[in-house]
């Protein structure tokens, strides 16, 4: 009904301007599409150019000649194939365990009835509003005492215990809106709790799943905080740290590497945006699924 | 005969029972040892570390609440990355609310293209922060940036943003919107404007409302939930703000962009004074507790709940 309004001359009564609004509108729009579009434009054209069109007054907007080689360069100036493999390895190992854990555990809180439910549930979203820096100290030094640090592993131990408190929420949401008669149903053919679980409510979920695991590489794949506090040498660095293997100061006698750091930063972009695109719709549900609480 | 075969049922329906919730905490006990082993274990050990001294080469020395005093009292820092944090979200809080209201108000409006827009303001929300602000470095670098040399042409000449205690955090915050606003808190936003009745706009168009009136009455009050629930994690996300500063300035220049946990960062991984990074961060967790309930409290008079039928 909406877009058939939208269609003929009537512009619906929720809007706030009229027809003769609508231009204003536009423009705004295209005004803040433009400033949020060409700090992106300015990277990819940076990331472009020769070393010796970097520092120049005043800065030129076009690379006199694409320098495709730049994105070569990247891979052959820093480890980047072991940064991406680390990252791919911890996104990939948490993409598992969160969507495995945090079924199993909304499954709980979703299907079976215990005392404290309400209370452990409650427990489960605090964490939250939990700020991470008044436990993240003594984590690094439980996994110092047990000698993972500088590995991947606390990187990746949290997917398997727990799942995050997000995605715990979204798939219990999610599983609630099933009927329990298909569960019932099942059980009345002698099927276990895990089976109904894994047979009737996970591939009933896949949307859900997906969200899940869409948010869970995002998060392990832009994370800079955790891999800086747990991960020490080059070899074990995730892409967000060896993006500033680049970061050299010029001023103190560095060769400019701008363009550099540009093309890997353009690189790291690129899997986000493509995953955006072909997945909109899961990006959108998810989050518009975490503002619908209480 | 009733009696027994009550008598016989309730224990059978009471063994159901206790295998329901046995199983159910089956289910959650991968939480539930995270949340001891991550979180609750964590928290409690760090409790205990804010009250001693601890550079991780010897154990513990037990000094009471010293960490606690000397922050309030001697350490000049501490104020500072405070009154940088305090600034930082009291500032830059209510601008990503109401810039974000304002674009999913402006996507909210039926227009054609509508789709295109509402990507291109998603896009900076989930490219790496890291990249997001090298990339806004080097557009505030000072001589050979973008914006300083758009400034001239403009016929003034830019500070040096990122290098100047004055214009740090203002750039800062900049580069956050930038990096924030089309995210989430829009989806959010919008999804809430799209939820609310057609019905209660076009009843009041018939009583003769504008259209500014309409967002007034009724768009306004309606949103109030999704207003709350945007705040609060923007305020938590503003008091914990790291990478951002991390990566641009490292604090400087001057400390004129210390941020709390950036400070607590270097207490603990750059001094290994363990025992008083624990206590700021002891400190950073009431006050984030402290300021959710009070939220919490105070939405009762402003936060408009449509009562559940």
């Amino acid at each position: 009904m909406a877009t058939d309004a939208k269609r003929t001359k009537f512009i619906s009564a929720r809007f706030v301007v009229g027809r003769s609004g609508q231009p204003i509108i536009y423009a705004l729009l295209i005004v803040l599409g433009v400033l949020f579009t060409l700090p992106f434009v300015w990277t990819v054209l940076t990331a472009f150019k020769a070393p010796y069109e970097i520092f120049v007054f005043p800065p030129t907007f076009f690379p006199k000649e694409f320098q495709w080689s730049n994105f070569a360069v990247v891979w052959q100036r820093a480890p980047f194939s072991t940064f991406l493999l680390n990252t791919l390895v911890v996104a990939g190992l948490s993409i598992v365990g969160d969507t495995i854990t945090a079924s199993l555990v909304a499954y709980g809180f979703a299907r079976f009835r215990f005392p404290g439910r309400g209370f452990l549930f409650l427990l489960v979203l605090s964490v939250l509003i939990l700020p991470e820096e008044v436990t993240i100290i003594t984590q690094f030094m439980i996994y110092r005492w047990m000698g993972w640090l500088d590995t991947l592993k606390p990187l990746i131990l949290p997917a398997f215990l727990g799942g995050g408190a997000f995605n715990i929420f979204l798939l219990r949401q999610f599983f609630m809106t099933i009927p329990r008669d298909l569960d019932e149903a099942a059980m009345i053919d002698g099927a276990s709790s895990f089976r109904i679980l894994w047979q009737i409510l996970i591939p009933l979920s896949k949307p859900a799943i997906a969200t899940v695991a869409i948010f869970s590489f995002l998060f392990h794949w832009n994370d800079f905080f955790r891999p800086l506090i747990f991960l020490n040498t080059t070899e074990k660095f995730t892409l967000s740290l060896g993006l500033r293997f680049f970061q050299t100061s010029v001023e103190q006698g560095g060769e400019p590497l701008v363009q550099l750091l540009m093309a890997a930063s353009v690189m790291m972009t690129i899997p986000i945006i493509v995953l955006f695109f072909s997945l909109q719709r899961y990006f959108i549900e998810g989050i518009t699924m975490s503002g619908i609480k209480r | 005969m009733s009696t027994t075969s009550a008598t016989l049922r309730r224990p059978r329906r009471s063994a159901a029972r206790r295998r329901e919730a046995l199983l159910g905490y089956l289910y959650i006990s991968p939480w539930f040892l995270g949340f001891l082993f991550l979180t609750l274990g964590p928290m409690l050990a760090s409790l205990y570390l804010s009250f001693t001294q601890y550079s991780m080469l010897s154990a513990p020395l037990f000094i009471g609440p010293q960490n606690y005093v000397k922050a309030f009292t001697q350490d000049k820092l501490f104020w500072t990355s405070v009154w940088n944090t305090l600034y930082y979200v009291a500032i830059s809080v209510p601008l990503s609310i109401s810039i974000s209201l304002l674009l999913a108000l402006l996507l909210d409006q039926g227009l054609q293209a509508t789709k295109l827009f509402r990507t291109l303001f998603f896009l900076p929300s989930i490219t790496p922060l890291v990249a997001s602000v090298l990339l806004w470095k080097w557009i505030f670098q000072p001589n050979f940036g973008i914006l300083n040399y758009l400034l001239r042409l403009l016929g003034t000449s830019g500070p040096m943003w990122l290098a100047s205690p004055e214009w740090v955090k203002p750039s800062l915050i900049v580069i956050s919107l930038w990096s924030a606003v089309g995210g989430s808190q829009m989806i959010i936003f919008l999804a809430g404007m799209q939820s609310i009745s057609s019905d209660l706009y076009e009843a009041a168009a018939i009583d003769g409302t504008s259209r500014l009136q309409r967002f007034q009455s009724i768009t306004l009050p309606l949103l109030t939930p999704s207003i709350f629930f945007n705040l609060i994690l923007a305020i938590i996300a503003a008091f914990r703000t790291f990478t951002l500063a991390y990566i641009a300035t490292e604090g400087g220049p001057a400390y004129s962009s210390l941020f709390y946990v950036l400070y607590l960062f270097f207490n603990a991984f750059k001094f290994s004074n363990m025992g008083y990074a624990s206590a700021l961060a002891w400190v950073l967790f009431i006050v984030v507790i402290t300021l959710t309930a009070i939220q919490f409290q105070a939405s009762r008079r402003w936060v408009y709940y449509e009562a559940e039928d």
